[in-house]
């Protein structure tokens, strides 16, 4: 497809009407998670471990059970046992087992009709725990002297020998690594670390669930994938999925953290022991950042070699990661998105997934990019001015195109990276004045993108509008999105195309809103059902002319005849063929569905304009500037959206947040206050610009634009700050009193 | 613990509940009255998701109990707009696509309401500083920004 052929055509897909959810959401009217209620609804709290790490020695219900309007108290007794792989970590991490094995691991949960009474008699629950060491820093866990978080956990890759924390080893690369080090005319190596952040959605987790004897559950649940908790809350209580019909809330932000069960199974397994009533959770904002999802926390050696002209000539790293007490850090993404910008003849990656007494990591926006790049990116920065080359032009002479080898191994398909890093090039943010103690820094960054496991259905309703069932929720404009996809197709109007996001009964399975995929998955189904729909649109009207249904062809909303032998009829519109469909042959629909291919990744490059306060080292930032291929952009105000709300949270990774654990390993900022996300105040307008070079694999060439947004901000701070003031930060946050520390330790 | 009868008005009808004295304002809002259109984002008055106006002072719904609502005049977000005739910054926040989620919507809504009673004709800076209080984790608030200010510039034309 080239960039004009289409766009030209387009009258819906990029324009930006009102989201058809605006109104509810404006108003107060959606209906998020905790917003529901039901009749004999009962509320639960969860009891949780206050040790890192600790064996459960006795727990005693008796007393919360005693007391008037509790209904129920489960412990890990009343699971089913014998679960093995990812089903267990996600039982166990639903609720500990032998032993506690973070700050806030669940131990009980208990249900009574109201909050306020599961919250006494939750605290009557006793637990005796039997301290034990605990480990929390991914460094710490890898040595072989490291408390044991689980004996076994290891799997097949780890060869022998490895510290036992170490579940998940890899390697690979191309090249002769060495070879290529030895025709650089510089190499340099560094360390640098990433601590842990939290997705940090506004809304806290939020579930109802109802389970009856017949083993015949329902639930409402705020997530970014209804089959995804179907599917894991049912192995975890040993239900068959299909047994559960599970309905998504309005979600309140998720960024990867709401794609897999935390409290939620608790919900049905309360529910059954109470009688079969529903049974509401809604977690603290203390329980959400003890307990639930953040990103894993990451210690990296890079090392690359460079040419006088700013070539690469091989490239390393070592990546350790942690994923809390279960094996799932991101470092196999970290390690394939470090150097994918680039063409590398040689290099070599080697990756650690380390267990430490930390809460479970789950999906965060790119999950392992960020890190990648900041160590990456960083060093790239750093032989830049050792070399004295102009970073962006070293970025561009090594950028990856079309056909090229990425350093993770596949051939790149159509790219936009070197489309990008024009785009930057020519912003005139690159041309802004600074002044002292300011300074610039751009990065790059890269998401695969994704397709996957997706069922969407459509159907013609009698006035001539369309409905959509999709199965991915709509976390930030994918129902416009997907109209007007659809609209587009059909020929009508934005307006009369209805996008519902439906529950588990209503469709095929369908992967979450994750990986950047609903509008190009979810829109590429909705489209191929379109396509049915108007084939089938096309087959009445030729009845009704009597004509070849070949002989007939869509546009504008109508069917034509088309052809020499057509005939001479006029257009037929999709109102007239609607309404009278009960007497030409019944229902209109299309429904398409499979693992969707035709991904398209995305690259995205960033600028920043610092100030840094060099008496208490507080970084400002000027000025912002995300560019990014989108492939196309449907609709363009979510597109910005995306990007910067993406480089916002990767701008507090940088400056601000991080999880602070004490010597005893509890959290100590489990609050907004302590665990700082940006705020308004702290920012500039987020200046964007959208690339489209479009994704072949898409009838409107989207490639997916959620997540490569928050990886550039980590380096290109870092390589701001540098410029600024002179300091490299190769630690995470870069918080004012690091910077001070590294400026005072400059100065000498 | 015995429940308190308590009296007031909110968005401009005369209400009343029987609250728990353990119970936010926030809690009655929701789970007494029906209105759950503000949010509980942290229960610690940190992310503003719950923000309503009590005697038309911003506050934190979460942090205030809802036995000392009695006789005062509580706003939510459900009272904003006029019957069919949506707020102006209900109408910018949806055009200039100033939310994704919409979780924090209500409580920013309510809290710029707020600010442009105050102060009509804002300046960006001013808008950050009165926002600060209510987080936003999707938007990155720049579009929050600008539906603030042409909602601002829109009723001053108005008035
Ligand atoms: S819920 Fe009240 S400020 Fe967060
Ligand atoms: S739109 Fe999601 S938190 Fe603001």
């Amino acid at each position: 497809m080239a960039k004009d052929d289409l766009s030209t055509h387009l009258k819906y897909v990029g324009t930006r009407p009102d989201r058809p959810d605006g109104l509810d959401k404006v108003t107060g009217r959606a209906r998020y998670g905790a917003d529901i209620a039901a009749a004999g609804m009962l509320h639960a709290a969860v009891v949780r471990s206050p040790h890192a790490h600790a064996r459960i020695i006795k727990i005693d219900t008796s007393k919360a059970e005693a007391v008037a309007g509790v209904k129920a108290v489960v412990t890990r007794a009343d699971f089913p046992t014998g679960l093995t792989g990812e089903d267990w970590n996600l039982q166990e991490n639903t609720m500990a087992g032998d032993k506690a094995l973070y700050d806030g691991h669940a131990v009980a949960a208990v249900a009574a009709t109201t909050s306020l009474l599961a919250k006494e008699a939750a605290e009557l629950v006793e637990v005796e725990y039997e301290i034990l060491p605990h480990v929390t820093d991914v460094d710490e866990a890898i040595k072989p002297d490291a408390p044991v978080i689980r004996e076994g956990a290891a799997d097949a890759s780890v060869p022998e020998g490895m510290p036992a924390n170490v579940v998940k080893y890899m390697e690979f690369g191309h090249g002769d690594i060495e070879a290529g080090f030895a025709e650089a005319d510089l190499v340099m190596e560094n360390t640098y670390k990433t601590e842990a952040t939290h997705q940090g959605y506004i809304e806290p987790q939020a579930c109802m669930g109802q389970l009856g004897k017949d083993g015949k559950g329902e639930m409402w649940v705020s997530t970014q994938g209804h089959w995804y908790i179907r599917k894991m809350s049912a192995a975890v209580l040993g239900l068959e999925a299909s047994q559960l019909r599970v309905t998504p809330s309005e979600i309140g932000g998720g960024f990867g953290g709401k794609t897999t069960i935390f409290m939620e199974p608790l919900s049905l397994a309360l529910s059954k022991k109470a009688g079969g009533r529903p049974v509401k959770i809604v977690m603290s904002r203390a329980e959400v950042l003890r307990a639930t999802g953040p990103t894993a926390s990451a210690s990296m050696d890079v090392k690359i070699g460079m040419k006088k002209d700013g070539t690469l000539t091989a490239a390393r790293a070592e990546f350790r990661m942690q994923g809390g007490a279960f094996p799932g850090a991101p470092v196999d993404m970290a390690l394939y998105c470090a150097f994918a910008a680039y063409k590398l003849p040689n290099v070599e990656h080697i990756g650690y997934d380390v267990l430490a007494n930390r809460p479970k990591c789950a999906a965060y926006r790119a999950p392992g990019s960020p890190m990648g790049a900041f160590a990456a990116e960083s060093l790239l920065d750093e032989m830049c001015h050792k070399l004295g080359l102009d970073p962006l032009e070293v970025r561009k002479k090594n950028a990856v195109r079309e056909g090229d080898k990425s350093s993770y191994g596949p051939k790149f398909g159509s790219i936009g990276l070197i489309e990008t890093l024009d785009a930057l090039e020519n912003h005139p943010n690159m041309q802004a004045p600074l002044g002292p103690n300011q300074g610039r820094g751009i990065a790059t960054g890269y998401w695969f993108n994704h397709g996957g496991e997706t069922s969407v259905s459509m159907a013609i309703s009698e006035d001539g509008t369309a409905q959509v069932s999709v199965g991915t929720p709509d976390i930030g404009g994918s129902r416009a999105s997907i109209a007007l996809m659809t609209a587009e197709a059909l020929g009508i109007p934005y307006e009369n195309v209805r996008v519902n996001v439906v529950e588990t009964g209503a469709l095929g399975v369908n992967e979450p809103t994750h990986g950047s995929r609903a509008t190009f998955a979810s829109g590429k189904a909705a489209v191929e059902s379109t396509n049915q729909a108007i084939a089938e649109m096309c087959r009445r009207a030729a009845a009704e002319w009597g004509i070849a249904p070949e002989a007939v062809e869509w546009r504008d909303g109508a069917a034509h005849p088309a052809g020499p032998n057509a005939g001479d009829f006029p257009p037929m519109s999709i109102q007239e063929i609607a309404v009278k469909m009960g007497e030409t042959g019944g229902p209109i629909s299309g429904h398409h569905e499979g693992n969707l291919d035709g991904v398209g990744a995305s690259f995205g490059a960033h600028a920043v304009d610092v100030e840094v306060d060099p008496e208490t080292g507080r970084t400002t930032i000027l000025r912002y500037l995300v560019v990014q291929d989108a492939g196309r952009a449907i609709h363009p105000a979510y597109v910005e959206g995306q990007y910067q709300g993406g480089a916002v949270q990767g701008i507090g990774w940088a400056l601000n947040e991080e999880y602070i654990y004490d010597d005893k390993g509890r959290l100590q900022n489990p609050v907004f206050l302590d665990y700082r996300i940006p705020v308004a105040s702290d920012l500039p307008m987020i200046d964007t610009v959208i690339v489209e070079v479009p994704n072949p694999g898409h009838p409107y060439g989207v490639r997916g634009v959620g997540e490569t947004g928050i990886t550039p901000p980590l380096p290109a701070l870092a390589n701001a700050i540098q410029n600024a003031v002179g300091v490299r930060m190769r630690d995470l946050p870069m918080s004012p009193v690091k910077v001070l520390a590294a400026i005072k330790a400059q100065n000498g | 613990m015995s429940k308190i009868h308590v009296q007031t008005i909110v968005n401009r009808d005369p209400v009343e509940f029987l609250a728990d004295p353990r119970e936010t304002l926030l809690d009655c809002l929701r789970d007494h009255l029906g209105l759950t259109g503000s949010k509980e984002g942290c229960g610690t008055g940190d992310c503003g998701a719950c923000s309503v106006t009590v005697d038309g002072t911003l506050i934190s719904s979460c942090l205030m109990l809802g036995v000392e609502a009695g006789g005062k005049s509580i706003e939510t977000i459900e009272g904003m707009a006029q019957g069919e005739d949506l707020h102006p910054l209900q109408r910018k926040f949806i055009e200039h696509a100033a939310f994704q989620c919409g979780y924090c919507t209500p409580g920013i809504l309510v809290a710029a309401k707020n600010l442009l009673e105050k102060n009509p004709s804002p300046t960006e800076t001013e808008v950050r500083y009165w926002l600060a209080g209510n987080l936003c984790r999707c938007t990155g608030y720049d579009k929050i920004i600008r539906a603030v200010m042409d909602a601002a510039e829109e009723m001053r034309g108005a008035a």
